[in-house]
């Protein structure tokens, strides 16, 4: 029950980090969420991600699964709305007057320059997660494999993680 | 109501008349992109909104896309919130993003219960190592489109790096490289007098 106000502020301070991605988050979400309050340890934080990439819709809903295991049903429900809400009210703020920015120059400068910035956050996200998902030469090799997919066919993602799991269930279950 | 616009031929889908669009209606098309939209939001909402609804049509997508990409919060809550207002103010973006949300929110919840049930069992360990390394892959491919399309100039790629340095050596938290980096990559991108063609 005392976990619900920590919920809250977490998660309403993660969502507003979450610029060009859920990813960009994931350093913050892991000292957070592992290290400070330990609602869930960090290999668990990966698991609970990756899962996350096959469920349909906005693809940080596994923020769900820790507020439930933190709090239960109130602690998810409490979890859900503070990632979403706040971006959300903010965006539908800014759309109320972002037309009338349109012959404010700095807007393009504003646009050009969170760009790089956001994809690097990205990255950022993803060698953080990778230093806990890849541990050696197999799981480096899927992870390459999904990358080089990707780019050269168009293939739907959530399809590669399906096979990510089943080529993991076959090849790590004797160890 | 519906004035009827001659549009040029270039663009793909015309602009919708403004329609009536009921709440149920924004709510039931959100769901249904919700529950089906595996692997990426994106494709699903423009097949939905912009093909099939004509509720905005393809310039309106790019630019709501565009301001989705650049605030904070992901995409696919960002366009539900700014398609919800654009076609029933704030009731429609409650809607919207609620729809957007229920089924992913419900599945995650019951898979997190599962996980937390039968997490330890060696089977789902073995699954679950291969499904994250699978996720690394899927990240690093949004990286380099991402990269494709949203990095015009050479000092771009200075500033991602800086990014990552940032976060991952030097242990800055994200919003402290977000501010720093973000504001000077912003002052480089500053409005010109003559913008440079050069670099496109």
């Amino acid at each position: 029950m005392s976990q619900l106000p920590a919920l809250v502020r977490v998660f309403a301070y993660l969502s507003l980090l979450t610029v060009g991605g859920g990813m960009a988050a994931f350093p913050e979400m892991k000292i957070l969420t592992v290290e400070v309050h330990k609602w869930l340890t960090f290999s668990q934080l990966i698991h609970l991600y990756s899962v996350g990439q096959m469920a349909p819709g906005p693809n940080m809903m596994m923020i769900v699964s820790i507020g439930e295991w933190a709090g239960g049903f109130l602690g998810a429900l409490v979890t859900l709305v503070a990632f979403f809400g706040p971006t959300a009210l903010l965006a539908f703020v800014v759309a109320r007057f972002w037309k009338r920015l349109e012959k404010w120059p700095w807007r393009n400068s504003i646009q050009q320059g969170l760009a790089p910035v956001s994809i690097g956050l990205l990255l950022a996200g993803c060698f953080t997660m990778a230093k806990g998902a890849i541990t050696g030469l197999e799981t480096a090799a899927i992870a390459v494999g999904v990358l080089l997919m990707l780019l050269q066919y168009k293939i739907n993602p959530a399809l590669l993680v399906l096979a990510g799991a089943i080529i993991g269930a076959f090849s790590f279950t004797s160890k | 109501m519906s004035e009827v616009h001659p549009q040029p031929a270039t663009r793909v889908v015309d602009a919708a008349p403004k329609a009536d669009v009921s709440i149920w209606e924004i709510f039931l098309e959100f769901l249904i992109i919700g529950a089906t939209s595996f692997g990426g939001v994106v494709p699903y909402l423009r097949g939905s909104l912009v093909t099939k609804r004509q509720w905005i049509d393809d310039k309106e997508f790019v630019e709501m896309l565009s301001i989705s990409q650049s605030l904070p919060g992901l995409n696919a809550t960002n366009m539900a919130v700014l398609v919800g207002e654009k076609l029933s103010g704030f009731i429609g973006s409650v809607a919207a993003i609620l729809g957007m949300c229920l089924p992913g929110a419900a599945l995650m919840y019951a898979a997190g219960i599962f996980y937390h049930l039968h997490g330890d069992h060696p089977w789902t360990t073995a699954l679950l190592k291969g499904v994250a390394a699978a996720a690394v892959g899927l990240i690093l491919s949004t990286v380099v489109s991402l990269s494709k399309k949203a990095l015009s100039h050479k000092f771009d790629f200075v500033f991602m790096a800086a990014t990552v340095l940032a976060v991952n050596r030097l242990h800055w938290s994200v919003p402290r490289a977000l501010i720093v980096v973000g504001i000077l990559a912003i002052l480089f991108h500053r409005p010109r007098r003559e913008q440079k063609e050069s670099a496109l």
